[in-house]
């Protein structure tokens, strides 16, 4: 059970709402928004989204399962993203998904069971002269290796 | 070789570049106040068309004659989506401009929007870019501080607000007209075409959709000229292309360098050749969209009708490199799976084409290979090529194709299907 919208967070909305001719046009903004104050966006959030957008619940969803970005389900503290890509794979970058798979015990979607990384695999995060490179939450690293990424996993608490 | 014209890029190294004060200190909105002050939109329009510049964005589609399409008289409101998305894999010039240097694109966008009278933008910037969207809206702030944006610019009595968008991962979203459905808050499903969006795009409305590194160069040709701009470049393809380069180089990164230089050169000259003393094998153009090129292919001027007449595509301008003892069928698998992942699925032969096509790959990969697999991916190609509602479509089969007919022998001789990991 997630608790209801605070007043800011619901102030914030409408602000975001406020930006576009159409309401509707705030979704992904919004969506956005809801994922950072709350970690990821529960079907009670969808709801609520939906009410002060003033769209049908079934819109909101039809959007949160097309973008890959948004969460219906909680992630680790540390949302580690491996680029899969071709450029970070010349460098080495499937190598490096495993060394991450290996070194958290966890596949490729996986979370470990301490909560505190989430891997996932995803397309060219548009840093390829970086390969093989990687995001963890909304920071970029890139020139990896597998001493590096030890290092980097290390520093994270 | 001679020292190659920086435009778009020359002040990247600057410390304090992204700051409005360090803008204005070089000559930033020069261009702008120049316009506003002593230009009519259509001169600002016709200059642009003059200069010959053309969508950096993917289709090489002039932007002067885009801007043209867009019906004159109207009394609905008419917007700009700048394409910010950057999603092509082996793409990374468009994050370099909006981080290092925002205020340029910002005055692309408001001269870009004085002559076509726009009065609201939207940067449609990919999700991931958070803190590069982040940085945007505050060079966005300082300009409206400066009196560069909102109402009444500089007194001329135009008005221009911009919006940044963050999109959240698909990379269909870039196509125009999946953009124009993700920024009206819906899934990025492409829409037929026409209506084109220059008559009807966003909310309905006059729309025109420009990518980063087009916009920023408008106020360089209206600061220097339409001349001036041609002269850098090739006569149909004026100017620069900020290439990026990535793969089995020695020196990865951007390289801003006239349109019309030569593969070969950016390869080995600017780039630094091939790393770790290999042999080049082949080169993905510009982008992974765009047929390959094997390394007997590789001298071709680098501007959109060129690198069409050697049956690829300029793309992106992101060249993906690849050294002898890659096995081409990693390069495929990475291709084929992408595209599977990431068509929409609204029509049939892209969905399955996709997913067949990503399939065959994979039983490949593991050994299983089958006499005439190579021809099942080309028919499997040819079924998805020029029957679908966008081309994201034609982008998946065009690179299939290429690789399987090129690389015909090697995918067939069951070579190197071990080693997929380099
Ligand atoms: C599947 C697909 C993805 C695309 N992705 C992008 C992109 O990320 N950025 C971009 O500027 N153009 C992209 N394009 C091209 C756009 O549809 C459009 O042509 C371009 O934004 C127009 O701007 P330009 O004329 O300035 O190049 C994509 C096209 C397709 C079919
Ligand atoms: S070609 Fe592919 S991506 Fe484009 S609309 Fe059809 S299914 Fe969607
Ligand atoms: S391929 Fe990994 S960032 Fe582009």
């Amino acid at each position: 059970m997630s608790a209801a919208f605070s007043p800011e967070l619901i102030g914030k909305i409408e602000a975001l709402a406020g930006r576009y001719p159409v309401k509707a046009a705030s979704l992904l903004p919004v969506l956005h928004l809801v994922q950072s104050e709350r970690g990821h966006v529960s079907a009670e959030d969808e709801r609520a989204v939906a009410g002060l957008l003033g769209m049908p619940p079934v819109k909101v969803r039809e959007v949160m399962t097309f973008y890959t970005m948004f969460r219906r389900i909680p992630v680790g503290r540390y949302h580690i993203q491996v680029c899969t890509n071709l450029s970070c794979a010349l460098a080495g970058g499937d190598s490096l998904a495993a060394h991450l798979e290996t070194k958290l015990g966890v596949k490729l979607g996986g979370t470990t069971a301490d909560g505190k990384f989430t891997l996932t695999g995803v397309e060219c995060l548009g840093a390829c002269e970086t390969a093989p490179c990687l995001m963890i939450n909304f920071d970029y690293y890139g020139n990896l290796d597998a001493a590096r990424i030890d290092d980097l996993l290390g520093s994270l608490t | 070789m001679t020292k190659a014209p920086q435009v778009l890029t020359e002040f990247f190294w600057l410390e304090q570049l992204p700051r409005i004060e360090a803008y204005v200190a070089r000559g930033g909105y020069e261009a702008l106040k120049k316009a506003l002050a002593q230009m009519k939109p259509d001169e600002v329009h016709d200059e642009v068309r003059k200069a010959g510049l053309r969508g950096r964005g993917g289709a090489g589609f002039p932007a002067g004659v885009k801007w043209g399409f867009i019906p004159k008289g109207t009394d609905k409101p008419k917007y700009l989506c700048v394409n910010a998305d950057e999603g092509e894999p082996g793409t990374f010039k468009d994050r370099s401009i909006l981080s290092h240097d925002p205020h340029l694109l910002i005055e692309g966008i408001v001269l870009t929007s004085y002559a076509v009278g726009i009065h609201a933008a939207y940067v449609y910037i990919r999700g991931e870019y958070e803190m590069i969207a982040r940085r945007l809206e505050g060079a966005i702030d300082e300009a409206r501080r400066a009196g560069f944006l909102g109402r009444n610019i500089f007194g001329s009595g135009f008005d221009l607000e911009i919006v940044v968008h963050r999109g959240a991962g698909a990379y269909v979203c870039g196509e125009e007209t999946a953009l124009l459905e993700s920024l009206e808050g819906k899934r990025g499903n492409p829409r037929l075409k026409p209506p084109f969006p220059a008559a009807v795009g966003l909310f309905q409305c006059p729309t025109v959709i420009n990518n980063v590194e087009t916009l920023a160069n408008v106020p360089f040709i209206i600061r220097n000229g339409a001349p001036w701009f041609l002269d850098l470049g090739v006569p149909k393809d004026g100017g620069t292309r900020i290439f990026g380069v990535s793969g089995a180089v020695a020196k990865p990164g951007l390289y801003e360098l006239p349109s019309g230089t030569s593969l070969r050169e950016i390869i080995f000259t600017h780039a630094g050749g091939i790393k770790d003393g290999r042999k080049l094998k082949a080169v993905i153009p510009g982008g992974m969209s765009s047929p390959i090129l094997r390394a007997d292919e590789i001298d071709v001027h680098m501007d959109v009708d060129s690198v069409a007449a050697a049956g690829s595509m300029l793309g992106s301008g992101g060249i993906i490199v690849i050294a002898d003892g890659t096995p081409i069928l990693q390069v495929l698998r990475k291709v084929a799976a992408f595209y599977a992942h990431e068509s929409c699925g609204q029509c049939t032969p892209c969905r399955l084409g996709t997913s067949w096509i990503h399939k065959t790959v994979e039983r490949m990969a593991a050994g299983r290979g089958q006499a005439g697999d190579v021809d099942a991916l080309l028919r499997l190609a040819a079924n998805i090529q020029g029957r679908t509602l966008c081309p994201l479509g034609d982008a998946a089969a065009m690179p299939v194709a290429a690789i399987a007919r090129k690389f015909r022998t090697e995918l067939e001789s069951g070579l190197d299907r071990a080693g997929v990991r380099p």
